[in-house]
């Protein structure tokens, strides 16, 4: 990905995500963090991983955001009225903010910084031969024949290690997700009380 | 081309801000947004990561599948959080911070 693409991307992100703070309505912050996942999203594209990518904006800015953005319709809330700040909560905020920001420069000035190899014809016919000799890929599968096309199938090498090496955790996750459903259910009824009717 | 230190400077300044907006703000739910910004940002690091550390030459999957994982949980966490902040607002009239303080005394 050229650089200048890297820098704008970020930036929509990063003003997306002081956006979300700096807004007093919720309705602009959910809509600042809709922009802010946009931006990532570009990222993602930047890093080639486009599956990741699409999810990203499918999930977050489509159904997650969607959500907050009806549940604080549903709560009603105005902007919140000016209250007087406590100075030594901004004081700690800030401090802790301060902090963690120096010792985040301290890591990455002693990180050792690498280069992506580029990912042209020759490194992904490479890896397709690698993958078959190693017995990870079949030799007239999608993948292969993807990889010696000079295209990278993301969303097949996902898939791909989605059902062999991680099977077990999916089928979890999937179990996760209903119990949480049930749980929301539970959570969002109405008690009924006693002297109701 | 960004670099690795590139892509970690900027994820890490957006976990600053979801950080800062986690401390500073009182509205539940936009604490709760911050929180979700700090969760993203730890997603670019993981794909930044699985990109520059490649697995037979191509983006390690292992990495994405990492990311993947985390989206899928994120959404079961909004929408059980989202339950709760409704349920709380039910009993209280209220989603701001400092008017929640029974646990307090």
């Amino acid at each position: 990905m050229p650089t200048i693409l890297f820098w704008i991307f970020s930036l929509i992100m990063l003003i997306g995500g002081i956006a979300v703070v700096a807004f007093r309505n919720p309705v602009s912050s959910a809509l600042s963090v809709v922009t802010c996942f946009v931006g990532m999203a570009g990222l993602f594209v930047g890093l080639n991983a486009y599956f990741v990518a699409v999810i990203q904006v499918l999930v977050y800015t489509g159904a997650v955001m969607v959500l907050f953005l009806f549940i604080i319709m549903l709560l009603d809330l105005k902007a919140e009225a000016a209250r007087p700040r406590k100075p030594a909560a901004i004081l700690a905020g800030v401090a802790l903010i301060v902090a963690f920001t120096i010792q985040f420069i301290g890591v990455l000035s002693n990180h050792t910084n690498s280069e992506s190899v580029p990912l042209d014809a020759k490194t992904l016919a490479n890896a397709a031969e690698i993958g078959v000799e190693s017995g990870r890929l079949q030799a007239d599968g999608k993948i292969v024949k993807a990889l010696n096309d000079g295209r990278l199938p993301d969303t097949h090498l996902m898939g791909h290690t989605l059902f062999t090496r991680y099977n077990l955790p999916l089928q979890i996750l999937g179990t996760l997700l209903l119990v949480s459903t049930v749980g929301v259910v539970v959570l969002s009824k109405r008690e009924k009380s006693n002297n109701a009717d | 081309m960004a670099t690795l230190n590139n892509y970690l400077l900027v994820s890490g300044l957006l976990f600053t801000i979801g950080l800062a907006g986690v401390v500073l703000r009182r509205n539940v739910i936009v604490v709760f947004m911050c929180l979700e910004l700090m969760l993203s940002a730890a997603n670019l690091t993981l794909v930044a990561f699985s990109r520059f550390n490649t697995f037979m030459g191509l983006p390690d999957p292992r990495g994405q599948m990492l990311v993947f994982f985390v989206i899928t949980v994120a959404a079961a966490e909004v929408a059980v959080g989202l339950a709760i902040i409704v349920a709380l607002f039910r009993a209280r009239q209220t989603i701001h911070t400092d008017d929640l303080t029974s646990m307090k005394h």
